[in-house]
């Protein structure tokens, strides 16, 4: 349904004068999601995960590798792919506050999509957005609000009606409850989890909450730097995670009781400038298995294992033996 | 049955369709009626209209402010029948006052309109296109900016002569960059808002995004804007009828009346005091509905 091959996404943010400096936020990412599958994609913040999804979308502009949606090249946009992209693939925002035109009301928001690729107007197209509306939840009284009059789950369920207007195949979800309270979270993720199984979808997750993910998606992809680390099964990732920044990771995640259990050192420092990349890993910094010599003098190679991937020197060894 | 009703729900009534619209608007009107400058600013402008709309038929000497003489009575103090008293040829002062409001609106009105018809497409562009477009415009927008907006239109009356036709152009000349300021930076931070690109993500078109999405949010400010500019429009028009580049002498304009008034200064007081009056307050209460609209549509650029 949606691969990327290589895909790069670079920013130039070189000053008027002086050196040119470039942000690698993408830098390489290969994925591949099947129809009807449910995909996670996780990593600390400004690990790149929703450049990612922005870039499917060409909301950024993609500096080099190659795009496919729905088995057709997508890298590069003429007027009729483009069409085409608008209408297979459709993106959730993280903030659902945002997310809406302040000045329009519910049912000129959820038309928008409709008026732009259909010829439904009037009557037909407030029935139509009404019915939306239903599928998401939410009553025809709605139709005439404005997104202020509306509790965030309540606007995160007019983005859902928005996004699946189109009837698209594809749907990229922004972390699409981190913005939302907890007691809404659950509510919204239940929903999106029926919504894929009924609408036959496929979803790109992106999101730092391992347990969301965990719910929701059958394979994950962890990212790290604009790179993925490590990709597999949901199941067999957290269970047995191979990557030292899957293992923090999963360590991180806070437990419900008073008294943490002991997990070894939390990550130490943050997470370094994608400006300035590391030599060798990425990863190597902060690596509490760094190998000195060989991690930071040598990229990692990527050790495929079926559907799972692991990019670790660790492993690379394990491979050649 | 359960279709009729259908039926009914998606054909709702105007106040249905509008009803947040209406409790918005109410909910203006409390915010402004609650605010006690903004309610005198709100009186001020809408005496200031009424007198512009009925004036040729309230005033009592309407011919005193076409060229009337009548030097029998000339620089009589304030009475009964000349309220505001009369001027150096015998006309009504209070008649030319009222009849002033006219001339003073229209160059308001259109001081301000033209200066939003250049000033907002070139800010728009200027904060969506961005790039050299928005360097060409900005920077040319600061020349502007930087040299005092009077002076500039004095420069300008004086090269096409004075009048007040010419007075108005040099106004609207300078004062268009206030406009491209305030909708370029509104546009570039709408540009980046999640709706617009929420939007570009559903495939909408540049003109569509513009006009759907960032104008309709730039509304508040541009008309908090004008509603400050109208009083400032009407000093500058007075200050170039005072200097005697607007509006000419015999024609009933505040500055134009006070600028031939000044000569009869101390002793004739009433000749210029009541134009400076008009002045004063009319510009006072623009700028006080200004103040107002603020408060209720942007209440978070409160200084």
């Amino acid at each position: 349904m949606l691969a990327l091959d290589g895909l790069k996404v670079h920013f130039d943010v070189s000053r008027r004068r002086g050196e040119k400096v470039v942000v690698k936020a993408v830098d390489g990412v290969t994925l591949r999601l099947r129809k009807g599958e449910a995909f996670g994609l996780v990593g600390e913040s400004g690990s790149g995960k929703s450049t990612i999804g922005k870039a499917a979308l060409h909301l950024v502009p993609i500096t080099g590798g190659r795009l496919e949606i729905g088995g057709e090249e997508m890298t590069r946009l003429d007027r009729r792919a483009e069409r085409r992209l608008r209408r297979t693939a459709q993106m959730i925002f993280q903030d659902p506050h945002s997310a809406l035109n302040p000045r329009m009301t519910i049912l000129r928001s959820v038309a928008e999509p409709l008026v732009l690729h259909t010829p439904l107007r009037g009557a037909a197209l407030t029935a139509r957005v009404a019915a939306l509306l239903e599928i998401v939840g939410l009553s025809r009284q709605f139709l005439y609000r404005y997104p202020h009059e509306l509790s965030g789950g309540q606007k995160q369920r007019v983005c859902i009606a928005r996004a699946i207007a189109l009837e698209p195949e594809l749907l990229i979800l922004d972390e699409p409850t981190s913005a939302l309270d907890v007691s809404v979270q659950s509510q919204i993720l239940e929903f999106l989890k029926k919504l894929q199984a009924d609408l036959g979808l496929t979803y790109l997750f992106i999101s730092h909450n391992l347990a969301v993910v965990r719910y929701l998606c059958r394979r994950v992809a962890v990212m790290y730097l604009g790179v993925i680390v490590e990709e597999g099964e949901t199941e067999a990732l957290f269970s047995n995670p191979r990557h030292p920044y899957t293992q923090a990771l999963l360590k991180a995640v806070p437990y419900p009781q008073a008294v943490q259990p002991d997990r070894g050192s939390p990550l130490q420092g943050d997470i370094p400038s994608p400006v300035d990349l590391p030599p060798g890993c990425r990863f190597h910094k902060r690596c509490p298995a760094f190998i000195p010599g060989v991690c930071d003098r040598h990229e990692p190679p990527q050790v495929r294992d079926g559907d799972a991937m692991v990019r670790c020197h660790l492993f690379a060894d394990a491979a050649r033996t | 049955m359960a279709a009729g009703t259908q039926d009914a729900a998606l054909a709702p009534s105007f106040a249905e369709r509008h009803a947040g619209t209406i409790r918005a608007l109410r909910l203006y009107a409390r915010t402004f009626a609650r605010n006690g400058s903004a309610m005198l600013g709100l009186a001020i402008v809408l005496l200031f209209l009424t007198t512009a709309a009925i004036g040729p038929w309230i005033v009592p000497f309407p011919e005193d402010a076409a060229g009337a003489i009548h030097l029998d009575i000339k620089l009589q103090p304030p009475d009964a029948v000349h309220w505001f008293g009369t001027d150096e040829v015998g006309n009504d002062v209070f008649t030319r006052v009222v009849l002033g409001t006219r001339v003073t609106l229209q160059i308001a009105c259109i001081v301000t309109g033209v200066a939003m018809l250049i000033g907002v497409p070139l800010g728009m562009i200027a904060g969506f296109v961005g790039g050299w477009v928005q360097e060409a415009i900005m920077r040319v927008t600061d020349v502007f900016l930087s040299v005092p907006g009077l002076v500039l239109a004095i420069a300008i009356v004086g090269a096409l002569g004075p009048g007040i036709v010419n007075a108005m152009l040099a106004l609207s000349l300078v004062w268009w960059p206030g406009y491209v300021r305030l909708v370029q930076a509104k546009t570039l931070a709408l540009k980046n808002e999640i709706y617009v690109q929420a939007a570009r993500s559903m495939g909408a078109s540049s003109l569509r995004i513009v006009f759907v999405h960032i104008l309709p949010n730039c509304t508040s400010p541009i008309m908090v804007k004008a509603s400050m500019d109208m009083g400032m429009a009407i000093l500058g028009a007075a200050s170039l009828g005072f200097l005697g580049l607007g509006a000419q002498p015999p024609f009933p304009e505040w500055g134009a009346m006070i600028s031939v008034a000044r000569t009869y200064l101390p002793d004739w007081w009433w000749y210029s005091f009541f134009p400076g009056v008009a002045i004063a307050v009319t510009v006072l209460g623009f700028n006080l509905l200004g103040d107002g609209l603020r408060d209720i549509l942007d209440p978070k650029h409160r200084e």
